[in-house]
């Protein structure tokens, strides 16, 4: 048996992504560019591509922009904005503790060019609190930037809350929402986004590509100079192929967001109830504001690495936040932010199941953790421990 | 593949778990912080290791480590087992991952905990520096 329970790393390609992208590579495998016949053709497909995506955020076409990926749409987003503010003389950024390399990196990056940031709590729930940012926002804030969904632990953060409170204070406001589209309902202009990051290959679509879309009148900085693609903002030969993938992948996803969510969260609900039976066990993130695939769990007393290569040998495909399957020494930041004690972060397992999750297949998990648990607890000097009162539980 | 085959092998069938009641030396290394730690349990008859085993919170590689280590000092003189470098360790596994090599320091460390903590006991002469083990603050553990 496999079951792969990793899909926030990323998703299984649909059938209907793959079919959407066969005729771009082996028909209209022109350059949009070009302005031939199968150039041409290209080109049309492209922009109806666009008008699809479009379509399915909530927003106008040429707000839409083809980047590789999530990663660059976030490093565009936030180099854009920051490039505004510092025209103007603001040079302040808010974002969050828990969010995406991609958006800290870049962060990072800017304060050593002076700008200064701001991480906003997230509390023990990971969920951002509006209040919060409210009062966070200065004169000189450029740019709020806030995760949709976070892609550990799941937690939804109130998007269209924190879009009304930048939109009130004039501030611009990105989200990045590799996560979170595809899996909730999203409309750019009812939620007040003014900039939002997409990938594909979360939602069934190809890997390489996705969207950044900014609202219309925000001037984007370049971050791949060169050709005149989208809009002289994002050079390179359009990659076609992918973009029809991710268009229909997208398109697939939005229409059975209802209904893939019916029968996704009954079986993370199951899963969660399951793996909460394991004593000193606790679900990391709101219970119920959460993705409806994600389940987040620490286990004390063992460590995240060592769990997922005994799961990994009995056919499941599992994540953890551990500092061993980072390659870094810290575990996951997202853990940390959330208020773990490195012991406890050690200890996660982040299974992300989607809507060919099976009950069987849950139920296995379930049976095969609460083996693996019991086992490397079995040889952990730290459970032993903590069973002869040497060390304190952290999770009751 | 991150592990070899070797190292595979002794993470899913570690030899010598387990503990020993009445161990004549006893050796613990890490801290939960880093994410590894190892207890070594030796029982010792005229100077030569009759029996040992281990108990590891840790990585794949932390368990790897700790179960080839105590099968490489079982039945060795205690002197012997001082020798036990973590280098030898990798080597019989088959080599680790570059940011595993520190859980091969451990076990060496743990062994090297066990025999000093037996040597503390038994009133035997040794030369400290031959003892250096993981106080939470080195350069793995930032």
């Amino acid at each position: 048996m496999k079951i792969y329970a990793d899909n926030a790393a990323t998703t299984k390609m649909s059938r209907t992504a793959i079919d959407a992208m066969l005729p771009y590579m082996e028909t209209i495998y022109g350059n949009p560019s070009s302005l031939h016949a199968i150039g041409q053709e290209a080109a049309e497909a492209l922009l109806s591509a666009r008008e699809s995506v479009a379509k399915n955020l909530g927003c106008l076409p040429t707000e839409i922009t083809f980047t590789s990926g999530g990663s660059e749409a976030d490093n565009q987003a936030i180099r854009s904005a920051a490039a505004i503010g510092a025209r103007k003389g603001k040079k302040h950024i808010i974002s969050t503790a828990f969010e995406h390399h991609a958006v800290l990196h870049t962060l990072k990056r800017l304060e050593k060019e002076g700008f200064e940031v701001t991480l906003l709590d997230v509390h023990q729930d990971g969920i951002v609190l509006p209040q919060e940012l409210a009062a966070t926002i200065r004169e000189d804030t450029c740019l709020v930037t806030i995760m949709y969904a976070n892609n550990e632990i799941g937690t939804i953060q109130p998007i269209a809350e924190l879009g009304k409170i930048c939109k009130e204070k004039g501030v611009l406001f990105h989200t990045d929402a590799v996560q979170a589209v595809g899996h909730l309902p999203i409309n750019v202009k009812e939620e007040n986004i003014d900039m939002l990051s997409l990938s594909a290959h979360k939602f069934h679509g190809p890997k390489g590509v996705g969207v950044l879309y900014a609202r219309k009148g925000i001037p984007l900085t370049n971050i791949i100079d060169g050709g005149a693609q989208e809009r002289g903002k994002r050079a390179g030969t359009e990659n076609l192929p992918a973009i029809m993938g991710m268009t229909a992948a997208l398109d697939e996803a939005v229409k059975n967001i209802d209904e893939n969510a019916k029968k996704i969260i009954p079986l993370r609900d199951r899963l969660i109830d399951g793996l909460s039976t394991i004593p000193h066990s606790c679900l990391n993130g709101d219970r119920t504001k959460r993705l409806p695939g994600n389940v987040n769990m620490c286990f004390e007393g063992i460590e995240g690495e060592s769990l997922l290569l005994l799961l990994d040998a009995k056919g499941i495909c599992a994540s953890s936040g551990s500092a061993c399957t980072s390659g870094s020494l810290d575990p996951s930041h997202v853990l940390l932010a959330i208020g773990l004690p490195h012991e406890v972060a050690h200890g996660s397992l982040r299974l992300t199941i989607n809507e060919e999750t099976t009950q069987e297949e849950i139920d296995y998990i379930i049976q095969s953790v609460r083996e693996v648990v019991e086992y490397l607890r079995s040889i952990s000097p730290v459970w032993h421990d903590l069973q002869e009162g040497k060390r304190q539980y952290v999770i009751q | 593949m991150l592990y070899s085959e070797k190292v595979m092998d002794h993470f899913q069938h570690p030899r010598n778990v387990g503990t020993i009641e009445d161990a004549d030396g006893v050796g613990e290394v890490g801290n939960a912080k880093c994410g590894d730690i190892m207890k070594i349990y030796l029982k010792i008859k005229d100077g030569v290791i009759e029996d040992c085993k281990f108990n590891t919170f840790g990585c794949g590689s932390a368990i790897a480590t700790s179960s080839m280590a105590t099968e490489m000092i079982k039945g060795q003189k205690v002197e012997d087992a001082l020798q036990l470098s973590n280098k030898a360790v990798v080597e019989a596994l088959d080599g680790l991952p570059a940011h595993k090599i520190h859980c091969s320091v451990l076990a060496e460390e743990a062994v090297k905990a066990a025999v000093k903590d037996y040597y503390d006991k038994n009133g035997i002469a040794y030369d400290p520096t031959l003892f250096t083990s993981c106080d939470g603050d080195c350069e793995h553990c930032g």
